[in-house]
């Protein structure tokens, strides 16, 4: 097996003779080599990383009180999963703020795929009202929360407002911008075979925006959490934002930390589905080469 | 005469007197078809043949109604062009088939977008992939097929609506010369099966004499009619040695004389440019 691979200095080069087979296997053993690398290396990263922190934070060289350390944030974890914070359990904050960023990620996207689509379909609207969506785009989104507690109330609402501004303009400006990438010639194509003007939006142009609009979901969605949250600091009684703000009340900085531990598993758990679901949607575009040396 | 709808003799597409300016993001206008006059009969296969960019391609856009003549006339058959008609077939020269749609859903586009019921469309598209030779390929995706097979999947996808003006802009420039010459054969049976009047688009010069019935020749932007040939090679034709044979060369070199004055001249404009 060792003797196989000639050259070693980048590219490799098989001695003649060498089986399809065993050039087969080679490549998979390679690979599988090079993945178990990988995990070892992102391992050992996490570990010198954590026990920096813990190190450091247990001889004083950081002030622990206010940045904790990893084993005071998973004990607090474990305790805020099984008894949950003196308002509610853990889940039900966070069913309330996912209440809140799911809905606001729904109408953010839905809305946004809908005006993005039809003013990339109407040139005249899209130059009439072009300014006016930049002018409301420089608004920084989070200025709005107030207002949006103001306007209503400290319950779902505001909340849901807030996550919808933040994936709105998001997933508004990649769907605009998928319509207009639209290939020419196959617009054309489709017009002379027949394809109405609802047709053709229809069948070829929010077809050829998908990969634009999933991209934009797969950024929108952790502005959907961002927008609960703050909604959640400025104003709320349930929710994982709720759970930061009361324990920076009480200085309880690991527990801050869990509640971050909570939400980034929260977002990267919708980051898969997501992705799983445009792999399903996606079937049509050519697989990604497998580079067997990367 | 010309008001009697469908009178058959009227050709299936006649320019006339045909300018076409476009205007330059700085409001200058450039002219691209000058005084332009073509006519093509029924059935008959006309290539044009002219430098690169001289004004093709707009051709073909004023006959199917995506782009209008800044003025002159463009009639098809025999009516002036209004909208795009539904007689009229487009192969591209770029990849136009829609990636997410696999070959057999690719092929029904045009029958389903023309309101034919699912069944039919469906039966249509497996006859016309059998007749391209990719009866076994129906539910491929576009990527995963050769260049020749994609164009296969595009000559079905536009023969299927049963055309009776085919439009071809450079269909098989892409494509390497092997392969080209077997589309060439996989089109001349095509068309004879259906006699559609075809305008082909090229700027290879045996392409053209190897399928049509008329060359014109096209000069330099602004684009006018140089000269008309005749192509007096019976049909059926065999492709593979045709361009071997004296009477092919003859006439070669009898086109290239008026081709290369403005191949030579285009190239000298766009250097200066």
């Amino acid at each position: 097996m060792s003797n196989i691979a000639i050259g070693n200095g980048g590219a490799i080069v098989y001695a003649p003779g060498t089986s399809d087979a065993e050039i087969e296997a080679a490549a998979v053993a390679a690979a599988l080599r090079h993945r178990r690398l990988v995990i070892t290396w992102r391992l050992v990263i996490l570990a010198v990383l954590l026990g920096t922190w813990e190190v450091f934070a247990r001889t004083g060289i950081i002030d622990s009180f206010f940045y904790s350390y990893p084993s005071a944030i998973a004990a607090r974890l474990y305790e805020l999963i099984t008894e949950g914070t003196d308002e509610a359990p853990l889940w039900y904050h966070l069913y309330i703020t996912m209440e809140e960023a799911l809905i606001g990620f729904l109408f953010g996207s839905v809305f946004g795929v809908l005006f993005g689509v039809a003013l990339g379909r109407n040139k005249m609207a899209s130059d009439v009202l072009s300014v006016y969506i930049k002018v409301l785009n420089a608004i920084p989104r989070v200025v709005l929360a107030p207002i949006f507690i103001l306007l209503f109330g400290f319950g779902l609402w505001s909340k849901v407002a807030l996550s919808f501004v933040m994936v709105f303009f998001v997933v508004f400006s990649n769907a605009f911008q998928g319509v207009r990438e639209a290939d020419r010639a196959m617009i054309a194509n489709a017009q002379i075979l027949g394809a109405s003007k609802w047709a053709l939006t229809r069948d070829v142009i929010i077809p050829s925006a998908m990969s634009w609009i999933f991209a934009s979901l797969h950024i929108s969605f952790g502005f959907a959490i961002v927008g609960a949250i703050v909604g959640e600091f400025i104003g709320s009684r349930y929710g994982i934002g709720f759970i930061i703000q009361t324990a920076r009340g009480v200085h309880d900085t690991a527990e801050m930390y869990a509640a971050i531990v909570i939400i980034v598993v929260v977002v990267l758990g919708a980051e898969w589905i997501m992705t799983r679901i445009e792999e399903r949607l996606a079937r049509w575009r050519p697989p990604a080469l497998n580079d067997s040396n990367g | 005469m010309s008001d009697s709808p469908q009178s058959d003799a009227s050709p299936a597409i006649e320019l006339i007197n045909v300018n076409r300016r476009f205007l330059s993001p700085e409001g200058k206008s450039f002219a691209t078809l000058n005084e332009f006059n073509i006519s093509v009969a029924r059935g008959e296969f006309v290539a044009l043949v002219g430098p690169t960019g001289c004004g093709k391609s707009t051709t073909l856009n004023l006959i199917t109604g995506l782009g209008k003549p800044s003025s002159g006339e463009v009639r098809v058959m025999g009516q002036p062009v209004n909208g795009i008609d539904p007689r009229i077939g487009f192969v591209f020269q770029a990849d136009a088939l829609f990636p997410w749609r696999t070959v057999i859903d690719n092929v029904v586009a045009g029958p389903l977008f023309r309101g034919k019921s699912k069944a039919d469309a469906y039966a249509a598209a497996r006859d016309w992939l059998k007749r391209v030779g990719l009866d076994k390929f129906e539910q491929h995706f576009p990527h995963q097929l050769s260049g020749g097979m994609r164009k296969r999947v595009a000559l079905a996808q536009t023969f299927i609506n049963g055309p009776e003006i085919l439009l071809m802009d450079e269909p098989f420039s892409a494509l390497d010369a092997q392969t080209r010459v077997l589309m060439h054969e996989e089109l001349l049976k095509l068309w004879s099966t259906t006699k559609a009047a075809v305008v082909f688009v090229t700027h290879d010069l045996e392409e053209a004499i190897a399928l049509a019935d008329k060359v014109y020749v096209l000069t330099a932007r602004p684009a006018t009619v140089k000269a008309v040939h005749t192509i007096d090679i019976p049909r059926p034709r065999v492709l593979a040695d045709l361009r071997y044979q004296p009477n092919f060369i003859e006439i070669s070199k009898r086109i290239w004389q008026d081709l290369r004055e403005e191949v030579q001249f285009g190239a000298d404009a766009s250097e200066a440019a």
